[in-house]
């Protein structure tokens, strides 16, 4: 059961990320629940690098505890939050120039060019 | 060995480090000169071509190629090695043409049309790290890569989108932009945790065989889902396509033409992974994925055109027109799946009669669309050049002083609503054919969403060109000759394309349907000695 | 590379010859061509024959004639009335929404692959 924690968290936090950008109506708010999905995945990837008991996989000399945990998901991760800090500047200046156009951050000022 | 055999040898990386190493280089050279600047592009993004069309020619002659970045060897000391490696196949090529067709072609077209703008340095910049990312999505065969080159592709042409900034419309069709790829392209992440997770591979060939060992487990099913259901959204299928107007129709007309690689690559992504990474099991005949994509392709024509008959602002217009030409695609190759899915065991993929024609129609169609369509956006890009104005409404009579742009849009008209002799044509006579095999309904469909894009852009023709010449027009004169330019090369690929198709085909895109159904060719560097 | 160029287009069930199509269109744009020089020749410009009514009605301002490009088709909008209306509420430009239909189609997509 307790190895399952942490899927639990992974599925509580896209749910929650999903959550809020369906039905938060400021924009801000939608970029957390965008952050929020991002750090769901993140979790999840590096859940699945772990083993039972293991150590951070760096080579120390030591071999008492010769199980490591798998040093992919952690650069994977890596490189997912980084590229995920990047989308995260995009998005909040965007959203800086969205309330310099309409001075609000509702989400209803978006578009409607089609009503 | 000699100079062209290593370049060749290295070519898959140096498509991808060209541009990326003049994306940065750009804003120095910006310093010295602004001219300097643009012509570096130019030459950034030609040399890049010359890789694509060396490796072309080396890939179509003898089959794919693989890149290794890092140790040659798979396995040292019993575990595996990791490394990321690039695996070119014919489709890869194929899809990677069509991307650096449209990235010159904007590169030289901004050349003009951006001209009056500020921060040129960061624009050039953003269109080369574009360019990197559509490459290196079409290229790569990690599925972790491709992951990465789809967020570059996205946080790149979401900039662009809204480079406009004074403009709020366009920044808000930036950030929607944004908000839909991120999304999108952390399901994909997800899914590809899941593979992870499952196989412990992520490279694409690796996963696949793994996949035709286990089976079809419950994970994988999930894992298609979320493929399917986020590389359609990247890919502009109805009922996830209403990004696409919106930000097709606000880009600067060069990064419209440019997003329609990036779209057509996230919809490569997703044949890539139906059929190659899922290939081993997705003709079992209960798993009728290519139903799914008939849907798709049926909702998403449907839902173009008649959303595309009621605008009024001329590349919003032509969006909605980009949203039905994509269902083609979808609805031609999910034909070819289906065909396979509903005969009996023994016949394949290969041998099923008009399911290579119609994923061959789907394919072709591919190429023509980002002409077509890329043709259009041009145009649209040259009428608000010279006016300001995108509002159909308000133009009208410029065929007196625009005569060079009209015939282009006429071109363009005709080759996407798919009347002889231009190429749109010929795809979609492949496209029409074998979908009536599988269901009469569906070319039925096809052809009168065809019919609409018709009707759709001749009231375009009539209400921008035609019509009395408008006092407030009179003043306008033709665009500058290297946007000219610009369009008269994809006029006359269209025209080329229109009227030797089967030399196109044969040479072009059989080899790459070949690579898409069957499988084995890209998983053959597991044997190969790699 | 010639006779491969003048290949015919193979469809499966039919088939495609661009050129020969060329060829025929050419020829009966000829004809045509031709035929219209047997017509009247008797157009001459800044008399009656060049007004826009014939009935001498009053020509309006350029900027009236022109047929805007939402007055185009207004019978085929009015007759799809019914489906254009769900669309246009369909496509809010909400971003909300957007996201909406990607988890609507995602679940459809969920059910209908995990079912089989």
């Amino acid at each position: 059961m307790i190895a399952n924690i942490p899927y639990l968290t992974v599925a509580g936090l896209i749910i929650i990320g999903l959550y809020t950008l369906l039905f938060k109506k400021n924009l801000i708010k939608m970029v957390i629940g965008i952050t929020i999905l991002q750090s769901g995945v993140n979790l999840f990837l590096i859940t699945l690098g772990y083993r039972m008991g293991s150590v951070a996989p760096i080579f120390t000399g030591n071999a008492d505890n010769p199980v490591m945990s798998y040093p992919v998901p952690q650069a994977l991760t890596l490189t997912s939050i980084v590229i995920g800090v990047a989308v995260l500047a995009l998005m909040l200046s965007l959203v800086i120039h969205i309330y310099r156009h309409h001075g609000s951050l509702h989400v209803s000022k978006l578009g409607g060019d089609d009503q | 060995m000699n100079i062209v055999d290593m370049l060749l040898t290295h070519a898959p990386a140096l498509t991808i480090a060209i541009p990326l190493l003049g994306a940065f280089l750009t804003p120095l050279i910006s310093r010295v000169s602004e001219k300097g600047r643009n012509i570096f592009a130019i030459i950034i993004v030609g040399i890049t071509a010359l890789f694509v069309f060396l490796m072309a020619s080396e890939i179509l002659a003898n089959g794919p190629m693989t890149y290794v970045f890092g140790s040659t060897a798979a396995t040292v000391q019993q575990s595996t090695v990791i490394r990321i490696l690039f695996e070119v196949d014919a489709l890869s090529i194929f899809m990677a043409i069509i991307g650096i067709i449209l990235s010159f072609v904007a590169v030289v077209y901004s050349y003009a049309f951006m001209e009056k703008n500020t921060g040129l340095d960061k624009y050039y910049t953003l269109l080369l790290l574009m360019t990197t990312g559509m490459l290196g999505m079409m290229l790569t065969g990690d599925m972790f890569n491709f992951f990465v080159f789809l967020e570059i592709t996205s946080i790149a042409s979401a900039a662009l989108v809204a480079f406009w900034t004074n403009k709020a419309k366009a920044v808000e069709a930036g950030f929607k932009y944004i908000v839909i790829s991120t999304i999108g392209a952390l399901f994909v992440l997800f899914a590809i945790a899941l593979l992870y997770g499952q196989y412990d591979a992520l490279n694409m060939a690796k996963i696949a065989q793994s996949l035709g060992i286990s089976g079809f487990t419950f994970i994988d099913k999930i894992a298609l889902v979320l493929f399917i259901a986020a590389l359609a959204m990247k890919g502009g299928l109805a009922p996830m396509h209403m990004w696409l107007p919106d930000a097709y129709g606000q880009a600067p007309a060069s990064i419209s033409l440019l997003l329609i690689g990036a779209t057509q690559a996230s919809l490569y992504g997703l044949f890539r992974i139906v059929f190659t990474v899922y290939g081993e099991v997705i003709s079992l005949p209960a798993i009728s994925i290519g139903w799914i994509l008939v849907l798709l392709g049926l909702i998403t024509m449907l839902i173009g055109v008649i959303m595309a008959i009621i605008q009024t602002d001329f590349k919003r217009l032509i969006g909605y027109g980009a949203v039905a030409e994509l269902g083609y695609m979808a609805l031609a190759v999910g034909t070819g799946l289906t065909i396979v899915a509903n005969a009996d065991p023994n016949i394949t993929l290969q041998t099923a009669p008009f399911a290579m024609k119609a994923i061959t129609g789907g394919l072709f169609h591919v190429i023509n669309d980002a002409l077509d369509i890329g043709l259009l956006f041009l145009v649209a890009g040259a009428v608000y050049y010279a006016t300001k104005e995108t509002s159909l409404n308000k133009l009208g009579g410029l065929a007196r002083n625009m005569k060079y742009t009209t015939i282009f849009f006429i071109i363009g008209l005709l080759a996407v609503s798919g009347l002889p002799p231009f190429n749109g044509f010929a795809s979609k006579l492949l496209i029409y054919e074998s979908t009536y095999q599988l269901n009469p309904i569906l070319s039925i469909v096809a052809i009168l969403s065809s019919i609409l894009l018709l009707a759709i852009f001749v009231k375009v023709l009539h209400s921008v060109f035609l019509g009395p010449a408008l006092p407030k027009y009179e003043t306008v004169r033709e665009v500058p000759k290297s946007m000219l330019l610009a369009m008269a090369v994809i006029a006359g690929i269209i025209i080329v394309f229109g009227l030797f198709p089967q030399v196109i085909v044969t040479n072009l895109v059989e080899p790459a349907a070949n690579a898409l159904v069957n499988n084995s060719g890209y998983l053959q560097w597991l044997t190969g000695g790699f | 590379m010639i006779e491969m160029m003048l290949e015919t287009f193979e469809t499966g069930t039919g088939y495609w010859h661009p050129l020969v199509w060329v060829t025929a269109f050419v020829i009966i744009f000829l004809i045509v061509y031709i035929i219209r020089g047997f017509g009247e020749k008797k157009y001459k410009k800044g008399t009656g024959q060049t007004q826009a009514f014939l009935s001498g009605n009053k020509e309006y301002d350029k900027q009236l004639m022109h047929v805007q490009s939402s007055n185009l088709y207004w019978g085929w909008t009015e007759a799809l009335k019914w489906i254009i209306d769900v669309l246009k509420k369909m496509h809010t430009g909400n971003v909300s929404d957007y996201v909406l239909w990607f988890v609507v189609v995602m679940g459809i997509l969920l059910l209908f692959v995990g079912l089989m």
